[in-house]
Parts: C-alpha cells; sequence; structure tokens
C-alpha cells in the first residue's frame, strides 16, 4: 500500500451486536443469549471501554423463511431496537446508540418522536440507520402490507426524512423557558414550523405524506439524531449523500471499498456537501492470535463453522435465488443459472442490490482462478472485512484501510454474542490509540460532536416545500 | 424469572397501589411550585428519581402517560396556552431507560393503538419486558381525532369531541375501540407466537429454534392483517400486563374482554358499586368469569400533614392556575390518613387496587411513598418488602399458557 499523502484518519468504530446473520456462531461454548439485556449491556459497555463511538443494532421485521418455513441454522428472534438502545442509555455515559429502522413500514410522526425521545433520554447521543427493505414478505406483518414498489422505496424515503427533519425542527432551542415567577411555561406560543401555528405547529406536503399538526417532543440535545444509510444501488447511493452522515456499506476487500469510497466522496461533492461530510463505514470483524499463523489458523476454523456445507448452500441460494440443497458443497458452483424473477427461495433477508446473473459469472471466475469450491466461494464472499493477525498486525491493517481511504472506520462485529469485542478492545485498541487512530478518552457531549459532524441546526431556507 | 405459585386479590396484602406519572404532576399549575422540575422534565434522570422514588415505596406499578398529541385544554386540538406544561417523551423508550435502574417495580407505558402498527407496539412492549425480566405492562389508549392529521392516513371526516353527545362521536369512538380490541388481540398472538422453549440450540443438527414451536397468527380484522409469528422471543411473563382506562360501557367491555386491569374513575362508593358490577357482568359475558381482572380506581392526590396544609396547597394550586382544579378522577385533598380510609372503604364496594394520580411531583409522590405507604402498612394491607416476582404475580395473575402450545405437538408430547 502506499504512504497516505493526507493527515492521519482517525478511525470511527461502531459495535455491532452479532445477532440473525451466519456470523454468529451460537453453539460455541461461551455464546450467550441474543436477547437477554445483559448481553447487550456488556458489549455496549465492553465498546464504552474502548472508546467506540457507537453501539449498532441491525434490523429485521420477519423471521427469514427458506422454501416457505422460518429458517432455523442461524440465530433467531431479537428484541425491538428502540426500547434496547433507550435501556442501554442507563447504562452507558458516553457511547452512540444508533438503531437500523426502516422507512417503508413506519411513520415519520411516530418514528421523529421515538428518535427524538431517545436523544433526550441519551443526552445527544442517538443515531438512525435508514433502511428501505420493502418486501412484500414483510409486508404481511403490517397495515400498509407490501405495496411498495422497488424504484418507489428511495421516494418514500426521501420524503420521509424530509417530513422527520421538520418534525424535529418544529420546536426552538429555546421554545421552553418554564419560568415558574412569571407561569410562562412557552417562550411564545407560536412555533417555526409552519402549519396552523402554536409550539409544534407543522405542516409537511408531499406525494407520500401529506401531514400536518403539532408535534410533542421539544428539540433533542442533537437537534437532529446521527442519520446513517444503508443500500448501495445508485439510487442509495444518492440518497445516502443527500440525507445521511454516514454510510453503512457492504465492500469489504479494500479494492472495492476504495472505488465506492471515491464514488461517495464524488457524489456527496455534487450534492454540495463539504469534504468529510459523509462517513463511510463497512461491517468488518476481526480474529486474533498470539502469532500469524495462530490467527490464521484461528480465522479458517471460524470462517468453517461460520459458513458450514449446508449454509454455503444457503448463501448461494440468496443470488441464484434456487433450491441449491442438491449441490456438494465442497465441489464445484452450481452449474445452473439463477433465477432472479422467480418465486422466493428466501424471505426476510436484507437484499443487497446486484445483478444476479453478473454476479454468478464473477463468482464462477472468482472460484475458477482461486480453485474455490462452492463452499469456500461462500466464505470468501459472503464474510466481512477480516482483519486477522497478531494485535499489532490487525491495529496495522485497520489503520492501513482507513488511511487508504476504503472507509473512515468500521462497524465492527464478532462472531460471539456477548463477548467477542472483549479481546479486541484489551489487545487491538491500546495499539491504535498509542499512535492516535483512536481517542484515549470521548472529548464531545453529543454522538454529532464525537463523529466531528457540524450542528444540523437549520436556516429557514433549508425547508422548502417539497 | 421466577414463576410465582398464584395469589389472588384478597389474599396476602390485598390492596394493589399504582401512581401515574405525567409530566410534573396533574394539576396545570404544579410545575410552579417550589420543588418542581419543570426544567428537567425531557432527562432520563428526572424520570429515573420518580421512578425510584415510586420503587422505595413498594408500589405495584407506575405507569407513563403519553399521546400522539401535545397537551391542550380543548378537546379538539391545542390551545397555545403558554402557561401549561406542553410536550413530552415517548412514554416506552422512558420506561425502556428506567428499566434497567430499578429492580422490582412494574413499568407501564401508554402506547397508542390508533394510526400505529400492533406488530411495533407488541415487539416494543416484550421488550421491555425482556429488558425489565418481567416487569413490563401497557396502558392501552386511542388516539383523539386531531391526530388523524399527524398520519393522514385515514379519513375519519370532521368529528368535534366538544359535542360529546354528537352522533359522530359515539361512531367514532365504537370503531376505534374495536380497533383497539384487535389490537390488543394482536399483540397477545405475538406474544404467544414464540412457545416458551422454541429456542433449543441443537448443535446436532445445526438447529437454533424448533420451527414446531414459532406459529403465525394469521390475523385478518377490519384494520389490520398480521401474519407473524413476532421477531422477540415470547417474554418472561408471558403476557406482559394490559391495562386500559376507561369512563363508560364502551372500554369497560373492551376490558372485559381484553386487559388484566381497569382503571375507572367513580366519584363515590355506590359509583364503585355500579363500575364494579358493570365490569363484572361484561367479563362474564366474555367468558373470562374465571380470570383475574382487576378493577382500579384513579384518584387524583393532593396529600398535607394536616387536612388545613392539604387544601391550603389546593388554594394556593388554584390561584395560580387560575382556575378551579378539575378532572375525569375524583380529586381526593386532605391527608394520608384520611385518604387511606377512603380507599379502604372503596375497596370494600369492589375495587382491587387504585392508580394514584399525584397532584405535583414529586410532593405528592412523596408523601404516597412516606405517609400513605407506612400508613397501610400499619393497617396490615400493604406489603413490607417486594417479593422477587414478575409484575403479574405481583398481581396475582397466573403466567398464562401459551395458546398455541399444544396444537402443533405429536399427541405424545402434549402433557
Ligand atoms: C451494510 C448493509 C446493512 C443493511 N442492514 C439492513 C438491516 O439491518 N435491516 C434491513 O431491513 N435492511 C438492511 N439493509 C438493506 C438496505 O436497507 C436496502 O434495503 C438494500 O440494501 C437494498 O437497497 P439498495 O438497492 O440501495 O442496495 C442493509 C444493507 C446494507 C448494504
Amino acid at each position: 500500500m502506499t504512504e497516505p499523502a493526507q493527515p492521519r484518519k482517525r478511525i470511527i468504530l461502531g459495535a455491532f451486536l452479532s445477532g440473525v446473520n451466519h456470523h454468529t456462531l451460537w453453539s460455541a461454548p461461551q455464546a450467550g443469549s441474543q436477547i437477554a439485556f445483559s448481553s447487550f449491556r456488556h458489549l455496549a459497555r465492553t465498546a464504552e471501554r474502548g472508546r467506540f463511538d457507537f453501539f449498532f443494532l441491525a434490523e429485521g421485521l420477519a423471521l427469514r423463511e427458506r422454501l416457505g418455513r422460518v429458517f432455523d441454522q442461524d440465530v433467531v428472534g431479537r428484541p425491538d431496537t428502540l426500547p434496547v438502545l433507550a435501556a442501554l442509555a442507563a447504562v452507558t455515559e458516553h457511547l452512540g446508540l444508533v438503531g437500523t429502522l426502516n422507512t417503508t413500514f413506519n411513520e415519520p410522526y411516530e418514528l421523529a418522536r421515538q428518535l427524538s425521545s431517545l436523544d433526550h433520554l441519551s443526552g445527544g447521543r442517538a443515531g438512525w440507520n435508514v433502511v428501505t427493505s420493502f418486501d412484500a414478505f414483510t409486508g404481511q406483518n403490517f397495515r400498509r402490507g407490501g405495496y411498495l414498489h422497488r424504484d418507489d422505496r428511495y421516494v418514500r424515503a426521501d420524503e420521509f426524512l424530509a417530513a422527520t427533519h421538520r418534525l424535529w425542527d418544529t420546536w426552538a432551542k429555546d421554545a421552553i423557558v418554564a419560568d415558574k415567577e412569571t407561569g410562562r411555561f412557552l417562550n411564545r406560543s407560536d412555533g417555526d414550523g409552519g402549519g396552523d401555528g402554536g409550539v409544534g405547529a407543522f405542516a409537511f406536503a408531499g406525494e407520500q405524506f401529506d401531514i400536518s399538526g403539532h408535534f410533542t417532543t421539544p428539540r433533542s440535545p442533537q437537534g437532529r439524531p446521527v442519520i446513517l444509510q444503508a443500500g448501495v444501488s445508485p439510487g442509495g447511493r444518492d440518497f445516502a449523500v443527500r440525507r445521511s452522515d454516514a454510510i453503512f456499506s457492504p465492500f469489504h476487500h479494500l479494492d472495492e471499498a476504495r472505488e465506492f469510497y471515491r464514488d461517495i466522496q464524488r457524489r456527496a461533492a455534487r450534492a454540495g456537501r463539504p469534504p468529510g461530510a459523509v462517513k463511510v463505514l463497512p461491517s468488518a470483524s476481526f480474529v486474533l492470535g498470539d502469532s500469524e499463523a495462530d490467527a490464521v489458523e484461528r480465522h479458517r476454523h471460524i470462517a468453517r463453522q461460520q459458513v458450514t456445507g449446508r449454509t454455503a448452500q444457503i448463501l448461494l441460494e440468496t443470488v441464484w435465488n434456487r433450491d441449491l440443497s442438491g449441490y456438494d458443497p465442497d465441489g464445484p458452483l452450481p452449474d445452473i443459472d439463477p433465477d432472479p424473477d422467480g418465486p422466493p427461495v428466501i424471505e426476510g433477508r436484507a437484499r443487497i442490490h446486484q445483478d444476479a446473473h453478473r454476479t454468478v459469472a464473477e463468482w464462477r471466475q472468482l472460484a475458477e482462478a482461486n480453485g474455490y469450491s462452492l463452499r469456500d466461494l461462500a466464505i470468501h464472499v459472503f464474510g466481512r472485512t477480516e482483519f486477522v493477525g497478531t494485535p499489532q498486525q490487525v491495529a496495522d491493517q485497520l489503520d492501513a484501510f482507513v488511511q487508504n481511504d476504503g472507509s473512515d472506520g468500521f462497524i465492527l462485529g464478532s462472531h460471539l454474542t456477548p463477548t467477542g469485542l472483549d479481546e479486541f478492545v484489551d489487545r487491538v485498541v491500546p495499539l491504535l490509540q498509542e499512535r492516535g487512530a483512536l481517542r484515549t478518552e470521548y472529548t464531545g457531549a453529543t454522538l454529532r460532536e464525537n463523529l466531528g459532524l457540524p450542528d444540523p441546526t437549520p436556516t429557514p431556507a433549508q425547508h422548502p416545500t417539497p | 424469572m421466577p414463576r410465582s405459585s398464584v395469589s389472588f386479590p384478597g389474599s396476602s396484602y390485598p390492596l394493589h397501589l399504582a401512581v401515574a406519572l405525567d409530566g410534573v404532576g396533574w394539576h396545570p399549575a404544579a410545575w410552579r411550585e417550589q420543588r418542581a422540575r419543570p426544567d428537567a422534565l425531557f432527562t432520563a434522570r428526572y424520570w429515573a428519581d420518580l421512578v425510584a422514588t415510586a420503587e422505595s415505596g413498594l408500589l405495584d406499578f407506575v405507569t407513563i402517560e403519553d399521546s400522539l398529541s401535545l397537551q391542550s385544554t380543548l378537546p379538539d386540538g391545542p390551545d397555545g396556552r403558554i402557561d401549561r406544561v406542553r410536550g413530552r417523551l415517548d412514554a416506552v423508550l422512558i420506561a425502556s431507560r428506567v428499566a434497567p435502574l430499578t429492580r422490582h417495580i412494574g413499568l407501564v407505558p401508554t402506547a397508542t393503538t390508533t394510526h400505529t402498527e400492533p406488530f411495533h407496539i407488541a415487539k416494543a412492549i416484550a421488550t421491555l419486558d425482556h429488558v425489565s425480566e418481567g416487569r413490563a405492562g401497557w396502558r392501552v389508549q386511542v388516539s383523539r381525532p386531531a391526530e388523524n392529521r399527524h398520519f393522514g392516513r385515514r379519513e375519519v371526516g370532521p368529528v368535534s369531541l366538544t359535542a360529546p353527545e354528537g352522533p359522530g362521536v359515539r361512531a367514532y369512538v365504537e370503531e376505534h375501540f374495536a380497533e383497539a380490541e384487535d389490537f390488543v388481540e394482536v399483540a397477545r398472538r405475538l406474544w404467544d407466537s414464540w412457545e416458551d422453549d422454541a429456542e433449543i440450540r441443537d448443535a446436532a443438527t445445526g438447529r437454533f429454534v424448533d420451527r414446531a414451536r414459532l406459529h403465525t397468527i394469521d390475523f385478518e380484522g377490519r384494520w389490520f392483517r398480521v401474519r407473524g409469528p413476532g421477531i422477540v422471543p415470547r417474554p418472561p411473563q408471558g403476557q406482559p400486563l394490559v391495562t386500559l382506562l376507561a369512563h363508560g360501557s364502551l372500554p369497560y367491555r373492551l376490558g372485559a374482554r381484553s386487559a388484566d386491569v381497569i382503571y375507572t374513575t367513580p366519584h363515590d362508593e355506590d359509583d364503585v358499586r355500579a363500575v364494579v358490577a358493570e365490569i363484572r357482568a361484561a367479563q362474564e359475558e366474555a367468558g373470562r368469569a374465571d380470570t383475574t381482572l382487576h378493577v382500579f380506581a384513579d384518584v387524583v392526590v393532593l396529600l398535607g400533614e394536616t387536612r388545613a396544609a392539604a387544601e391550603e396547597r389546593a388554594a394556593r394550586l388554584a390561584e395560580r392556575a387560575g382556575e378551579p382544579f378539575t378532572s375525569d378522577a375524583p380529586i381526593f385533598v386532605g391527608t394520608a390518613s384520611a385518604l387511606a380510609d377512603t380507599l379502604l372503604e372503596w375497596q370494600r364496594a369492589g375495587l382491587t387496587g387504585y392508580r394514584l394520580r399525584p397532584a405535583v411531583l414529586p410532593d405528592d409522590l412523596e408523601a404516597v411513598v412516606g405517609a400513605l405507604v407506612p400508613e397501610l402498612r400499619r393497617r396490615g394491607v400493604f406489603r413490607g418488602s417486594y417479593a422477587p416476582e414478575s409484575l403479574r404475580a405481583r398481581l396475582g395473575l397466573p403466567r398464562p399458557a401459551n395458546r398455541y402450545a399444544t396444537a402443533n405437538r405429536p399427541a405424545t408430547a402434549a402433557r
């Protein structure tokens, strides 16, 4: 890798509770509960001990199914995101609390209120990872059903964000005076949000939402929670650079990560965002060893437990969209074509944007070039950014990835809930701190400040009618 | 989570006491009292302190008020007043925020059933139950018409609550309570959609769950269809406590069919008898005669060391508010000992407990904890310590069997 010309970037770190995915080794003897609050508390406190920026939760609003039956090989079941984050605010002091929440199966008024409440209750530590999963399968659990067309979900998401911003800005910073002497609780009877006046008044009329009335929640410490976005189609990228502070990215090999990073910087500049305003944070994990050989061996062992032969078939089914249970995991890739337009084999799993035929063609080349079996390929493409080595090597790799513009940091998971992060914090974090790549103390009062993001107090011009 | 033995109201500690937390108290001028903390209202610390105080008084549970619209003196929307407390945080999140800081007290936030998603609320309350290790409940509430605009998703036509006898109002109320009933049914089914032992972690077969113990709920009603199963494993209590405030026959019937606790607002002993009789009849009609259903009364409490002191406080508050204090619930002004007399008299008329609404926070909450509770203990009708038990168990409610539990099992496995 070349020497970075830019000044050293500080690495942003999120901690990801491994849950409903094949990365989590639930049968290991040390594996703990994915639902007990003690697991969440342990991981969040570990992350705070390591001076991480935030704790992160994913979302899945229906149990995953394969060929019409609940998928039982991975962890199944998770708690509701916002109540867990609110509870974690009680057992941490500085750590950001970021939840993945969907714009398709929520309404702006309710979600804006919940996120603002979380921001108040955590003293300014709330973040929202905006996702747009829209499938009719998940829709069966909701009033609205799965009505949304794929092309419309970012239209809805964009208006959703505009509406929530409008709501968050309804109460002025100084709206509450609570002057016992004069008996004035509110500063003024008029609000700033439009509509028919009064504190909290708002009106928002767009194609997706036509809402008005009064917002119940005063302006929160951050004004607006930090916005992350996950979704990598062109529409998703444009949405991200317009609306978000950071992107949760799935690119875990340095070459593709750098390409994505450059693309986001370009799009952000075109959207008028200042340099560095949109952070890129891929999911990543690590395996440590006392020697390099030890780490490599541990990694091999863990990866093969994560991606069993059965899991490998199923992971490929997510792209092939065919029943692949008849193909030998240790044999070559299935020789049939994918069937992306057929009835879905796997339901309820977040779909990453890709062209199935092209992806399969690329995988065939990859398998041929490296002599991969079906299972080897699954291990290769469905892993996360893996940093493997001694603590010193892992610290070097993480730092190099960021300094070479692969990303601005990572959302770090591990294969063990809830203790998987312990050794990282004990052994790698001090090394990163030593070289100035990681904070030793929190300096900001809010998540936004800790991430070095600007105050989002709006100017009136930021609310043109949609 | 201990699955404590069933005890019924009237056995060991017959009186159940809850406190309803709302802002700085239920009196409109409460925020101007010396010890009130209106400037801290939107901080976690404020709520943590109040709930800790309630827990120090060994109370059964606290409820937390909420609504999807701004507080108002008008029935149809905001009143534009600047001399009253306005603004609220989401009650489910307040309850979740204080759960790790408390150990025994039940946490019963308000959540609205109109416009919201049953799937979301069911998982939120289930999660509160996991986070609090079996202390969660839910105060079910329907929306006022003004909230419709906040969602913009349904046509309700012009309905004004200023004319409560108007035909539109009756239809509105009927419709919204019927929706609430479906909503609670969906939540209850989702809580049961996982059997207790669904998670098997069977390394030998590579199965994390036994999918025969996960169930779709396939609910179809007028307002929504929900397929399920839920995403949250069955809550520790099986079914978190479902409660609602009811002022008339329609909500009494909803409560009789769906709830574990009904808060009522009777104004004297005869009224208590009439309300309880109506609810018990509705309960029988709903086929739940053998089920424990608590009937509480809501009482606004404004306490003093002497009756004169309490009245002086009431007068000061009324003057500051610029008008006499009125409430849907009875208002008690007096000493803790006189309050204890009234509570016990009304209890003999058929109530199983009370949800006290402190007029001023923290003053009247501290009086409940510091004066009323000791008085009730002296009379031998209130607990002297918390037992390590779930909220349901404290209220004498059994941990319910799972409605789906035997459905899919081979005959040999059942029983
Ligand atoms: C890294 C990453 C994480 C995601 N996490 C979630 C999640 O937790 N829950 C969810 O419903 N969708 C999740 N998604 C799905 C996205 O929100 C989106 O629906 C999907 O990527 C398709 O959007 P696209 O076509 O723009 O890529 C995730 C996507 C990415 C890239």
